[in-house]
């Protein structure tokens, strides 16, 4: 690494204050060319905050930040565009119904106002940036049509197209499947070989190993260390983390199993899924595993009544029952925590107390008005037992980090005392602390007699929690496999679509580039 | 005052930064209330009049109407959608009203009449939005065209009266010394202030209207209590109604024609955000004062009435974006 050189940036002293609280406190980083820099951290450390710092999203409430060793200013993201600092976000925040062109244009402008958009030249600009990534996505299509992996790709060359010496990803890798992180990586890697950087934030060490020259790890919005990757050992990172060596993950105990507490049979929704059964017994936890896109969070959100099946039934503790609403699961004693948090989990600008007790207005009301007393109460336990990281139960949920907002929609359902909870990626963005104390909680919550469906797409979550694993491919089911027999290869390979007519999982997988 | 401070910083602070005077929680209703005492001051200078509590009573009944309207549709438009139809409601339901009256039917079954058609307007808006799933306010244009449209054609262009000596007059009818159609204002506004403010079913209307799909999933009858908001504007303009066609002793279709304005802009002079979410009664209740004080002061001061039409729409303008920017300001 040519670390002579002049830093591509360096920041000095920054910190930052909201609304009094300081989340960000002298931060000294000096990023290289070429390197591919990792952002470590707890659930509400500082990496977001400092990563939108560099963007231009938010200024500095102290310090200063030098491009090739001249001091900028950074006021606003366009300004960071153009002097080649690009940001992807955590929540995607481009525009859904414009085209993918349209998309990788904005912001930039060389032309008169009034002038004529030139866009067959930008289509055509646009197909070249596709063709650099090697991905094939049709850039006339609106942004909404694309998998989440594509709307990334189309951030990464949005960043190409204002030729960015600075790409910043925040958590890209969480909605991807594991064969999409490889293309990433290997973009990622192709990127910095051209003298670019990178600064990658992510939950999963795994990756930061495989990916990462350097990283820096944030604690309660300090910078506790920089190093070379190869230089620090996993435990290193976690104790420089949290501070203290992560709870052993002990293998669950198999919990008594009891009667079925959610059955589905042969539910159908054309163009979605086709003829899934299954069952999920009291105590048991039952994963529900495949390559997004499957179509297992279709089959969550029909059982949960958000968009009911066409055909099938669904029975819960043995009566066949009709769910045409949420509120309907709910008083079934369902409980379902989705996978897109930032559309069907918070209210955003409404406060955090109001975001957890959402889902038990009888518990705040008993009589109708709304006890304040009993809502904050319901809302302190849960921060508390969560560790939630946040300023005042005041404050708008929206401003909390990511991995805070996904632990109080989580923290809602649990407050619901649910018989039978559907999670749907639920550890997404949450950081390895909790993610050990969320995986007891879950264990408890079956052990005390709750079915719990959990749809993942990280399998070692999956392997280590389940007693039983289902995996859908392409809308069917191909299998159900007791837990202590699934191994990564076994649900993989029930996974991956088979070419043509799907098949029942027997018949070994056509594509076989599946990188685990 | 405090308030001369919100366009400075937002001069200053270009960038999405949360500026330090969010912890003073600025509330759109404190300028709302400012304003108020500020018109009331101004309009007191212009005239004598206006030191009489007597004389601004009397002025507000001629707005409690659209107030009491203004005051529901502050719900509907917290809650995500909006409801133009509120002012051609009145028109139609107080036309039935007054054409069952005089088929010879009773006045109460007359007022049943117009009680049942507001629910039936309600309902119909609400089939449109909710069921068809199409913007309110498209089919609220459409409805609020419809409903005076049918008016015109049941009623033609004659004056329906001669309504018995009991019925007529109610602003002229005191309780504790206020009029009457205030006192439903006032009783409306105190009612819907404690569900909105105190109850769960208020505590929905925020969440459906910040986001409808993360209250649906959060098992809230999002649907069903559109459904209730859009029926309590066609109660509410129907009860509107029948206050409009006592005092005035007759009804026409035109009744209370291009009253949408006023209705909106109650709602958001009182700081209600036009796209949901956030507001308050209480903003509602200041902000009826606020307008009769408004409208009152400029007739005191011989302002022609085209001018006066000018200066409302400026002040929805002003209030609409002024809102805007305190909410941007405070939640990002
Ligand atoms: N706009 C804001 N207003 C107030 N506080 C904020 C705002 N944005 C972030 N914070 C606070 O700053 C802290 C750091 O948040 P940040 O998003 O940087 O965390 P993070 O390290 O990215 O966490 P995660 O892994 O959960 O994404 C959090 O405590 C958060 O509540
Ligand atoms: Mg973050």
């Amino acid at each position: 690494m040519p670390v002579s050189d002049t830093p591509v940036l360096s920041a000095r002293g920054i910190s930052k204050q909201f609304g009094g609280v300081e989340v960000l406190s002298d931060v000294d980083l000096d990023l290289s060319a070429g390197e591919i820099h990792a952002l470590l951290g707890e659930n509400g450390a500082g990496k977001s905050t400092f990563a939108k710092i560099l963007s231009g999203v938010h200024r500095p409430t102290r310090g200063t930040l030098a491009l090739n060793g001249n001091p900028v200013e950074v006021p606003n993201p366009i300004a960071a565009q153009n002097l080649g600092i690009t940001l992807i976000h955590q929540e995607p925040i481009s525009f859904p119904d414009m085209s993918v062109t349209e998309n990788l244009v904005l912001g930039r402008h060389d032309g008169a106002l009034l002038g004529r958009v030139p866009w067959a030249q930008m289509e055509r600009n646009a197909n070249e940036l596709m063709d650099m990534l090697r991905v094939s996505i049709d850039v006339t299509k609106p942004m909404r049509g694309l998998s989440i992996a594509d709307q990334q790709m189309v951030e990464i060359a949005r960043a190409l197209a204002s030729d960015s010496r600075l790409i910043i990803m925040d958590e890209p890798t969480a909605p991807l499947t594991p064969k999409e992180v490889e293309t990433l990586f290997s973009i990622a890697r192709r990127l910095r070989d051209q003298g670019r950087t990178i600064i990658f934030i992510s939950h999963r060490l795994e990756e930061v190993q495989a990916l990462c020259d350097r990283a820096t790890i944030f604690r309660d919005g300090h910078l506790v260390e920089t190093a070379n990757v190869a230089d620090l050992s996993d435990e290193d990172i976690i104790r420089l983390m949290i501070g203290r060596p992560l709870k052993e993950m002990m293998h669950r105990s198999g919990a008594k199993i009891g009667d079925v507490a959610l059955e589905v049979r042969e539910l159908s929704l054309p163009g979605k899924f086709h003829d899934i059964s299954f069952t999920v017994r009291h105590g048991e936890i039952v994963g529900l595993a495949g390559l997004v896109g499957a179509g297992r969070t279709d089959v969550a959100r029909a059982v949960f009544g958000v968009a009911p099946a066409a055909s099938g039934s669904i029975a819960v503790k043995g009566k066949t029952v009709e769910i045409a609403d949420p509120s309907d699961a709910i008083e079934l004693g369902l409980a379902f925590v989705p996978e897109d948090r930032a559309v069907a989990g918070i209210f955003g600008t409404l406060p955090v107390d109001q975001n957890i007790t959402a889902a038990v207005p009888g518990k705040i009301a008993p009589h109708g008005f709304i006890r304040s007393a009993i809502e904050r109460a319901l809302a302190e336990k849960s921060v508390k037992d969560l560790r939630i990281r946040l300023a005042a139960l005041r404050q708008p949920i929206g401003e909390l980090s990511g991995g805070n907002q996904q632990k109080s929609i989580l923290a809602r359902w649990l407050h619901t005392d649910p018989d039978i909870l559907i999670l749907d990626e639920p550890t997404r963005g949450i950081d390895i602390g909790v993610k050990a104390e969320f995986y007891d909680m879950i264990g408890t919550l079956a052990a005390n007699g709750r079915g719990v469906l959990l749809i993942s797409s990280e399998l070692p979550e999956l392997l280590y929690l389940c007693d039983r694993i289902l995996v859908m491919s392409e809308g069917e089911l191909t299998a159900d496999i007791a837990g202590d027999e699934a191994t990564q290869e076994s649900v993989m390979r029930a996974a991956v679509p088979t070419k043509g007519k799907h098949g029942t999982g027997g018949s070994p997988p056509e594509h076989n580039e599946v990188a685990l | 005052m405090s308030d001369t401070s919100i366009p400075k910083s937002a001069v200053q602070d270009a960038a999405p930064v949360r500026p330090r005077w969010k912890t003073i929680l600025l509330r759109p209703e404190a300028m709302t209330f400012v304003l108020l005492i500020l018109a009331t001051l101004g309009a007191s200078l212009l005239s004598p009049f206006f030191a009489d509590i007597a004389y601004i009573l009397e002025s507000f009944t001629y707005y409690s109407e659209y107030a009491i309207v203004g005051l529901v549709l502050t719900l509907v438009i917290i809650s995500g959608e909006i409801d133009l139809s509120g002012a051609a409601m009145m028109a139609l339901s107080a036309c039935l009203f007054g054409i069952t009256y005089q088929a010879g039917y009773p006045i109460s079954v007359a007022i049943l009449v117009s009680l049942i058609s507001g629910v039936a307007m309600g309902w119909f808006n609400a089939i449109l939005v909710i069921r068809f799933k199409l913007p309110s306010i498209i089919v609220t244009i459409g409805t609020l065209t419809l409903f005076r449209g049918i008016a015109q054609v049941i009623a033609g262009d004659r004056s329906i009266s001669k309504f018995p000596s009991w019925f007529v007059g109610i602003d002229y009818q005191y309780v504790l010394n206020l009029p009457i159609p205030v006192i439903v204002f006032c009783v409306v506004a105190l009612a819907l202030g404690v569900i909105l403010g105190g109850t769960v079913l208020g505590r929905q209307i925020y969440q459906i209207g910040t986001s409808a799909i993360a209250a649906q999933h959060a098992g809230i009858r999002v649907n069903r209590i559109k459904t209730g908001l859009f029926i309590g504007m066609g109660v509410a303009s129907s009860v509107a109604g029948l206050l409009t066609a006592s005092r005035l002793a007759s009804v026409r279709y035109d009744l209370a024609s291009g009253a949408e304005l006023q209705m909106v802009l109650i709602v958001m002079l009182g700081g209600t955000y036009i796209f949901g979410g956030r507001g308050s009664i209480i903003g509602t209740f200041l902000a009826a004062w606020l307008l009769v004080i408004i409208a009152t002061g400029m007739t005191v001061a011989n302002i022609p009435i085209n001018a006066q039409l000018t200066v409302l729409g400026l002040l929805l303008i002003i209030s609409i974006i002024a809102t805007n920017i305190i909410y941007s300001r405070t939640q990002r």
